[in-house]
C-alpha cells in the first residue's frame, strides 16, 4: 500500500480524506498543516487568489518531497494535496498530513514538507486586489 | 577535399533543432503566450538557451529570477538540450 498521497485539483480539498489516508495502527499521532487564504497581504486587502500550476512537474516535485520526508523523519504516511484555480478568502489551497509513532516526527514532517513545497513546487499564486492583480514573488 | 570537410563542418555547426518552451505565471503574461516553439542550435545547453532567450525576449529581464526545467525536472546550466525536449521557464514559485 502506498505511503504517499499526492494530488492537485480544482475541486475543494478534502481534509478528512488526507486525515484518513495517513491513519495507521502503528501511529501515535497525526499532524496536519492546512493553508488558508488570508484577506490581506502587506496591509492590502486581497479579494481572491488564483493558483496556476505546471501540473505534471508539480506532481513529480510533490512526490519527491513526500519521499524525502518519509526518509528524513520517522513518519509512516504523508499526504500532500494542493488546489488550483480561483480561491476565495478562507478557502484551503494546501493540506499536508503526516502520521508517526511519536508526535515530534509528525510535526517536523509537516513543517519540512510545506517549507520545501513553497521553495520548489512549480505552482504560482496571483493575488487580486481592489485595484489590480499581481503574481506573488516575481518582482525584486 | 579540405574545402569539403569545412563545408560539412559548417553544415554541422549550424544544424538547428526545435524545442518546445512552456510558459507559466508571470512569464505567460510577459510574453503573451502559453508556449513557444524555439529554434536553437543543436547541442546547446541550458545556459546557452538562457542567453538566446534574453536576446530574443528581453521581457524576461523583468522577472527577478527564474529556473529552467527540462522534461519536467529542474535543470542547471550545464544540461544539454536535445531535439523535442520540453523546456519550461519556471518563474519564482509561490505555492502553499
Amino acid at each position: 500500500m502506498s505511503k504517499t498521497s499526492i494530488k492537485i485539483t480544482s475541486e475543494k480539498l478534502d481534509l478528512n480524506y488526507c486525515y484518513q489516508f495517513v491513519t495507521d495502527a502503528s501511529c501515535g499521532g497525526i499532524s496536519a498543516f492546512v493553508g488558508t487564504v488570508r484577506n490581506d497581504t502587506q496591509n492590502k486587502k486581497v479579494m481572491q487568489l488564483e493558483f496556476s500550476t505546471y501540473k505534471p512537474m508539480a506532481i513529480k516535485e510533490m512526490q519527491k518531497i513526500a519521499e524525502a520526508t518519509l526518509e528524513k523523519f520517522d513518519v509512516q504516511k504523508i499526504a500532500i494535496h494542493h488546489a488550483e484555480g480561483l480561491l476565495q478568502i478562507g478557502d484551503i489551497p494546501v493540506i499536508i498530513t503526516a502520521s508517526a509513532k511519536h508526535r515530534k516526527a509528525a510535526f517536523e514532517a509537516c513543517e519540512f514538507a510545506i517549507d520545501t513545497l513553497k521553495e520548489s513546487v512549480p505552482i504560482w499564486k496571483k493575488e487580486y486586489f481592489e485595484d489590480g492583480e499581481v503574481w506573488v514573488n516575481t518582482h525584486p | 577535399m579540405a574545402f569539403w570537410i569545412e563545408f560539412v563542418q559548417l553544415i554541422f555547426i549550424f544544424e538547428l533543432m526545435k524545442i518546445k518552451l512552456l510558459l507559466f505565471g508571470i512569464t505567460r503574461d510577459l510574453l503573451n503566450a502559453n508556449e513557444l516553439s524555439f529554434e536553437v542550435l543543436e547541442n546547446i545547453n541550458v545556459g546557452d538557451l538562457k542567453k538566446e532567450l534574453h536576446s530574443k525576449y528581453p521581457q524576461v529581464e523583468n522577472i527577478s529570477s527564474y529556473a529552467i526545467a527540462v522534461n519536467e525536472s529542474y535543470a542547471n546550466d550545464d544540461v544539454k538540450l536535445r531535439e523535442k525536449d520540453v523546456v519550461a521557464i519556471i518563474p519564482p514559485v509561490s505555492g502553499g
